[in-house]
């Protein structure tokens, strides 16, 4: 059984039809790598997966059971073993440490030492130990994406939604989180990596889906759309036949 | 001329000298409306959290209304707390009229609307953002609630504060429902009404001047936390 | 802060300890200081707390009748009479008397200086109407005891008040306590009713004369009564049976006959004691000691 299964799910904002029919599970512990341009929906999917919004029709199913549409008391507990991280993160106004602990108070978590413990664990993942009594608010782009990132992943979440996590970052820093990517991948939790960077997709995910205009229109292993490494190198995503428009 | 000349320097030595009545009714006026102001404060700061965050039918009519409120004229607002903690009235069994924790239930509803409407202004100027985050990072409705009044906590206090100053300057409640009684529920605004009906005009400049600065303070304090 | 605004509201609450006993009472023996000595006297004295609310008459006597005091001090004998008849108060007690003033500006622009009071009045209304820039009369307005007195005495010139009250420019009502109603006639140099306590007190800040003085339609009398725990179980009729008859005890009389001695070189009140058949109350009235029960049942 799928962690998670989308089924015909589509979305409409009055009369613009933002996702239509979109048809796609999820395997505990891969990556899947959520690949279109800007506007493509992606962050809708998103959030329609983190229960964020509301579908228009369709259904998700989480780990076997029904969970769009459910009242809100349902989704809260699916939601909280998931855990999204925002194409521009917003911090908290207050420390480093208050931000990345906040998932685990909302859950009820009080232990003072077990949290630091794990907020320190979290910031090592990301690259910033130390940074615990920092005000958040005053951290740079890369630094917020990251604390961010630690923010979701102390969560320990069975997935784990990213709407491009690297976009507005430095190169270094965007390596440093493809590699805390790398080394999410294989574990237990799941990750739904939306992002229009091809490299990063294809570096990172085990399998990958193409979205354009609110449609799904492929889906496959990573070397199915992109083609072999050594190739794509080359040509890139025609290799494999397909067409992307940017 | 004169008289106001001399009835301000006498004042400024009734202050200086730290005259006991001066210092009792201040106090007593700071108490009285701190204390109403936090009461007001713990109910209308949540109740503004659910208006802002509830979608519901009237809600803007709702808003409007309590905007209209603001200035709620405070005799109006001394008259329907006295017909409810009268004796004869619904309340009167709590023995609350003439005290001072009767001006605070009273004064605290004269500052609810203002309360509440900043509240649920200041809730509105966070980022929705934030309330994503939270909710996607496993908040309940309270708590997205109060992670949401935690990021506005400047204009809420901002709020808070300028019921204080409303509750500390208004005279309606304070006269009707706490009487003017001395060393009990005598405050600036109903002292310097008596003095003055009274003629001891010193001892009202002396207690209007302490009245006047704690307003100019509240106001300094109220810029500084929104200069920030 | 919190904890501190926390700790404030149990103190607010807390304050409320010892016994209270709450009095309702006209301005003239507020703003004269008079209550103020008797406080300090009687809380002492008793263990309690005397919380005076002081207003108009008519202010004090329906704080009574709604059960928000325990005990009156006011000044209208037909209000008095009705709110006993009602069976709002326990019994009506005479404590004090002085004489009402006919205030006026020292130059008498009516010209009504050795006229009886009726006449006094009617001559002010004629030549009001006349010319009101010259006479005026500012009335209380407030439904007090001395507003009321102010209506007999119209009624006693042959006036309707309905129609003094709306007859011109020349009267005018002002609304307020006995003190601001002053202030308001010397702004003005009108004409005006006082109580001689509260003229006397104020005196200092006025260029305004007493004009007519004395005479039984200016006869003004103070009477104290308990609030009836048969209408308002929850008041304190003990202690406003002890307030009341300490008011008519020997000791409280004299404070009251001597007070204002010293500052104003005369008495602003005269003791009801020994005077009862002048100022009009019955011996039991003048009781010493009260005759009404405090037993609901």
């Amino acid at each position: 059984m799928p962690l998670l299964e989308i089924r015909s799910l589509s979305k409409s904002i009055g009369p613009a039809e933002i996702l239509r029919d979109i048809n796609l599970s999820v395997e505990r512990g891969e990556i899947l790598g959520l690949i279109g341009p800007t506007g493509s929906g992606k962050t809708t999917l998103l959030r329609l997966v983190n229960l964020l919004d509301e579908s228009s029709s369709g259904s998700i199913l989480f780990d076997g059971s029904l969970i769009s549409g459910r009242p809100e008391r349902e989704k809260l507990a699916v939601r909280r073993k998931m855990a999204m991280v925002f194409q521009k993160p917003v911090m908290f106004k207050a420390r480093v440490e208050e931000n990345v602990s906040f998932g685990l108070k909302m859950r009820g978590r009080d232990d003072a030492e077990e949290m630091r413990g794990r907020v320190k664990e979290a910031l090592a993942a990301v690259g910033l130990s130390g940074y615990e009594s920092r005000d958040a608010n005053t951290l740079s782009g890369g630094e917020t994406q990251r604390i961010a990132l630690a923010r979701a992943i102390i969560l320990q979440p069975e997935l784990l939604l990213l709407d491009e996590p690297t976009a507005n970052l430095d190169p270094r820093s965007a390596a440093s989180i493809d590699s805390l990517l790398q080394s999410l991948a294989g574990g237990s939790t799941a990750v739904i990596l939306a992002t229009h960077n091809m490299q990063q997709c294809r570096k990172l995910a085990d399998r990958v889906a193409v979205l354009q205009a609110g449609r799904l229109t492929a889906q496959g292993k990573s070397e199915e759309i992109f083609g072999p490494e050594e190739k794509s190198k080359v040509s890139g995503p025609h290799a494999c036949g397909i067409t992307l428009p940017w | 001329m004169e008289e106001i000349y001399s009835g301000l320097l006498r004042a400024l030595e009734l202050i200086a000298s730290g005259d006991p009545q001066v210092v009792e009714i201040t106090f007593r006026s700071l108490f009285i409306s701190l204390s109403s102001a936090f009461l007001a404060g713990i109910i209308c700061i949540p109740l503004g959290g659910i208006i802002e965050f509830r979608q519901f039918r009237g809600k803007r009519a709702l808003i409007n209304l309590i905007q209209t409120l603001y200035s709620l004229p405070t005799v109006t607002v001394g008259l329907l707390v006295f017909l409810l903690i009268s004796r004869s009235g619904p309340l009167g069994g709590l023995n609350l009229l003439f005290s001072p924790v009767g001006m605070i239930f009273g004064q605290a509803i004269l500052v609810s609307p203002i309360m509440v409407g900043l509240t649920v202004t200041a809730l509105a100027g966070v980022s929705p953002q934030i309330r994503d985050t939270a909710r996607s990072l496993g908040a309940t409705e309270m708590q997205i609630i109060v992670t949401v009044i935690k990021e506005a906590r400047v204009a809420v206090i901002a709020a808070v504060l300028l019921g204080f100053g409303r509750a500390l300057s208004e005279v309606g409640v304070a006269m009707m429902i706490g009487g003017n009684i001395r060393g009990y529920t005598r405050v600036l605004t109903t002292a310097i009404a008596l003095e003055t009906s009274m003629g001891n005009i010193e001892l009202s400049m002396a207690l209007g001047i302490i009245l006047i600065s704690i307003s100019l303070a509240i106001n300094i304090l109220l810029n500084r936390f929104q200069g920030r | 802060m919190l904890l501190l605004a926390l700790a404030v509201l149990c103190g607010a609450a807390g304050a409320a300890e010892g016994e209270r006993l709450r009095l309702a009472t006209t301005t003239s023996l507020q703003d004269t200081g008079l209550l103020d000595l008797i406080k300090d006297k009687f809380d002492e004295k008793y263990n309690a707390t005397l919380d005076v609310v002081s207003g108009g008459t008519g202010i004090a006597i329906q704080y009574a009748e709604r059960g928000d005091v325990d005990v009156l001090i006011v000044h209208d004998k037909v209000r008095e009479l009705k709110f006993i008849d009602e069976g709002y108060g326990l019994e009506r007690r005479c404590i004090a008397y002085n004489y009402f003033y006919l205030i006026g500006p020292k130059d008498d622009p009516a010209g009504v200086k050795g006229m009886n009071v009726s006449q006094a009045m009617a001559t002010i209304m004629e030549k009001g109407k006349a010319d009101p820039s010259k006479v005026m009369f500012i009335s209380r307005g407030d439904n007090s005891g001395t507003h009321a007195r102010e209506k007999l005495l119209w009624k006693g010139a042959n006036y309707d008040y309905s129609a003094v009250n709306s007859s011109g420019p020349w009267y005018i009502e002002a609304g307020q306590g006995m003190g601001a109603t002053l202030n308001i006639a010397n702004e003005k140099q009108a004409y005006t009713l006082s109580d001689m306590s509260t003229f006397m007190a104020y005196q200092g800040n006025l260029t305004l004369v007493s004009i007519i003085e004395g005479g039984d339609e200016l006869l003004n009398v103070y009477v104290a009564m308990a609030v009836n725990p048969k209408k308002h179980p929850g008041v304190n009729c003990e202690l406003a049976n002890e307030l009341i008859n300490y008011l008519v005890s020997d000791e409280g009389q004299n404070l009251i006959a001597g007070f204002g001695k010293e500052k104003f070189g005369t008495p602003l009140f005269s003791a009801a004691r020994g005077n009862c058949e002048l100022i009009g109350c019955s011996a039991a009235e003048c009781a010493v000691s009260t005759s009404a029960s405090c037993a609901v049942a």
